[in-house]
């Protein structure tokens, strides 16, 4: 029974890391599809948690710093429509613009209000989100192997937790089985042809980056909010960018994106378990190896040495009508 | 709005539409300063006297605009090919593990082999950290910024790695190698001028300036008066047209890379064997991101990246000044800028053409 334990305890901690991926990974996906590459993911990410962080201090509520991350992020993200629709600007541009917005400002305003070296005060109470029970944790808990799992991985997480599972399930229901979201799909497949039917690009361009915000606002206000006690400068620490690694992995589809935020956050669990543990026949096992691998595996990806990677046709290039 | 070209003289497209984004840049920043309670125009002044004040202020104004000159050639050379070289950091972090290799390797050495070998070593570190995306982009077609992006953060792990268990200095809490040999250290331009008679106040500003201002000499013959510039241009503006016209893009897909990347390899030659005398962790510390905006504003021509490289210079110095006597205005601020600018140079430059545009038209409309 005990390695059942270990597992859910492992399965928890994965459960926990991939969340920010996810949000992130669904994020990059709408933006995508839709035709718009979106590079900015990890300093939208940035800015919610600050502002997450900054609002959930000031009102004693975490669910009015959930609404505060949500809103910075698709601020930024309509500077980068801004950029990238209407004025038919770089995207790779203005990606690492809204990034370095981010990092700059974040910190700036941080120390301004707070002064704790870009910190903001802890959050205590009300201000965090608290864990959630399921329904018959008690009941279900004596059932060999499914019940440790449900009691410790399924069970006991924050709401953003159970709120970035729901999102992945209507992206990939509306990406599927809705008009909104084949016209979203054709966009970034075929911009003219939904052009000449009639649908307006940058309206759907739009909706895709306003969408790809409020999910980035999710993952952000996780970790600052529910993960952490509070915003630390650059906390988000590459999840933008694992993220967007995650998306070209799933070849930009919904549920291998889970798959793959899955894979690393278990890589990052494991990695945090084995730090300065000694393995039999491998002896010290380097880290940074086993967190470098998210980025390598990618890089091996592209290269198409396993698989094939295959973006949406139109993503990065700007819609003109005629000519 | 019109998908039609905006048609703009040259002297507007190349000097007014840059600095007209730059100045919207800088009043964008001011109404960050007057959010945080700060006057601006204070600001300014106390930025300038900073880093332009004095010989000191001046001093170290040089040695952060030698960063950017090497990170923002870097840049443009790949944007002459077309190509959006995001690795700056990366390749300058793993031209650092190079040059450090050489230095502590080949202490043997007298200086005057041991310096420019170090120095071929951070360049050969920088270019084969860019030629490796580059040769993934032309023979098996996954995009350059995606992957210098993963490059970075796998330079970024690489480094801790060597640090903390191969490289390291013994019994030093701190993630660095041992000092650097006597010999391998880059002459302060106060002593090299302190030979002559002149009396300098003592700054990190070395030779590596010097090696900037000769890369900048450099990249304008390469790109404008030499054949394989004249390929790298015309690859960046029509790959079809170049193979038609009997350039393999592949091959200069990867040259561009390889020299860009040799260029960013500047920034570890500047900070670890001119000033730090060690390889430390996160030394580049994002000189190579600010290095895209110093490419954005100058056009991605020599001249203009040596004035942008300056004027990112005087805000990284006057931003240092600033924030000691502000602390509230720290030195993210440039950071800041530095987003701004790369907004409203490079991803809005449509809108600023627009602009630039409408006023040339509405100020040649009126009689003279």
């Amino acid at each position: 029974m005990e390695i059942v334990q270990t597992l859910a305890v492992i399965l928890d901690s994965t459960i926990r890391l991939s969340i920010p991926l996810l949000c992130a990974a669904l994020a990059g996906l709408w933006s995508e599809r839709s035709g718009v590459v979106d590079i900015g993911l990890e300093g939208k990410m940035l800015i919610a948690a600050f502002a997450s962080a900054v609002v959930a201090y000031q009102s004693g509520s975490a669910w009015a710093g959930l609404g505060a991350g949500m809103l910075a992020a698709i601020a930024l993200s309509l500077v980068h429509g801004f950029a990238a629709i209407t004025w038919r600007g770089n995207q790779i541009v203005s990606g690492v613009a809204i990034n370095m917005l981010a990092v700059g400002l974040t910190a700036i305003l941080g120390n301004a209000w707070y002064g704790q070296g870009g910190r903001t005060p802890n959050l205590e109470g009300a201000a965090r989100f608290p864990e959630l029970h399921l329904p018959f944790v008690g009941a279900l808990k004596e059932i060999p192997v499914f019940g440790p799992i449900y009691d410790i991985a399924i069970s006991g997480h924050a709401a953003p937790v159970y709120l970035a599972v729901l999102a992945l399930i209507l992206t990939a229901l509306t990406l599927k089985h809705t008009r909104f979201g084949l016209r979203l799909r054709a966009v970034g497949e075929n911009p003219a042809a939904v052009d000449t039917a009639g649908v307006s690009v940058a309206g759907l361009r739009y909706a895709a980056v306003i969408i790809c915000g409020a999910l980035c606002g999710l993952g952000g206000t996780y970790l600052a909010v529910s993960q952490s006690a509070g915003f630390l400068p650059q906390m988000t620490a590459g999840k933008g960018f694992i993220a967007l690694a995650a998306v070209i992995f799933a070849n930009w589809r919904p549920w291998p994106a889970l798959f793959a935020c899955l894979l690393f956050g278990l890589l990052d669990a494991v990695a945090i378990r084995l730090q300065g543990v000694s393995l039999p026949g491998i002896g010290l096992v380097p880290v940074q190896a086993i967190q470098a691998l998210p980025y390598v595996m990618t890089v091996v990806l592209l290269a198409g040495f396993i698989g094939r990677a295959t973006p949406p046709k139109a993503s990065g290039l700007p819609y003109v009508k005629e000519r | 709005m019109s998908a039609a070209p905006i048609d703009l003289p040259r002297w507007a497209d190349t000097a007014l539409v840059p600095l007209v984004s730059v100045a919207a840049a800088l009043v964008v920043a001011g109404l960050v300063v007057l959010s945080i309670g700060e006057s601006p125009l204070e600001a300014t002044a106390l930025l300038l006297k900073g880093s332009l004040g004095s010989l000191e202020g001046l001093g170290f104004t040089l040695y952060y605009t030698t960063n950017f000159i090497f990170t923002g050639l870097a840049v443009a050379v790949a944007f002459h090919a077309g190509l959006f070289n995001i690795g700056g950091e990366g390749q300058a972090t793993i031209a650092g593990i190079f040059a450090a290799i050489a230095c502590l390797w080949l202490a043997p050495l007298p200086g005057i082999l041991l310096v420019p070998l170090a120095i071929l070593a951070a360049a050969a570190g920088g270019a084969l950290w860019a030629f490796i995306p580059g040769y993934l982009q032309a023979t098996r077609g996954s995009h350059v910024v995606i992957t210098t992006i993963m490059f970075n953060f796998i330079a970024a792990t690489l480094i801790v790695y060597l640090l903390v268990e191969v490289m390291g200095k013994t019994g030093s809490m701190q993630p660095e190698t041992p000092d650097f040999p006597k010999q391998a250290v880059l002459t302060p331009i106060h002593e090299l001028l302190g030979a002559f008679g002149l009396k300098l106040p003592s700054t990190p500003l070395n030779t590596s300036f010097l090696l900037a201002l000769a890369s900048l000499v450099a990249v304008w013959a390469l790109i404008y008066r030499s054949r394989l510039g004249y390929a790298i241009r015309t690859v960046g503006a029509n790959p079809r047209a170049a193979a038609y016209a009997g350039i393999s893009p592949a091959r200069i897909i990867m040259v561009a890379m390889a020299i860009s990347g040799a260029l960013a390899g500047g920034l570890a030659v500047n900070e670890a064997m001119g000033v730090q005398h060690r390889l430390v962790l996160d030394f580049t510390a994002g000189y190579g991101f600010v290095g895209i905006a110093v490419a954005l504003m100058g056009r991605g021509h020599p001249v203009g990246v040596s004035l942008a490289a300056l004027l990112f210079g005087v805000l990284y110095q006057g931003g240092a000044e600033l924030s000691f006597d502000k602390p509230t205005i720290t030195r993210d601020m440039v950071v800041v800028i530095g987003g701004i600018v790369i907004l409203f140079a490079g991803a809005l430059d449509g809108l600023f053409r627009r602009l630039v545009a409408t006023l040339l038209s509405s100020v040649a409309r009126k009689p003279a």
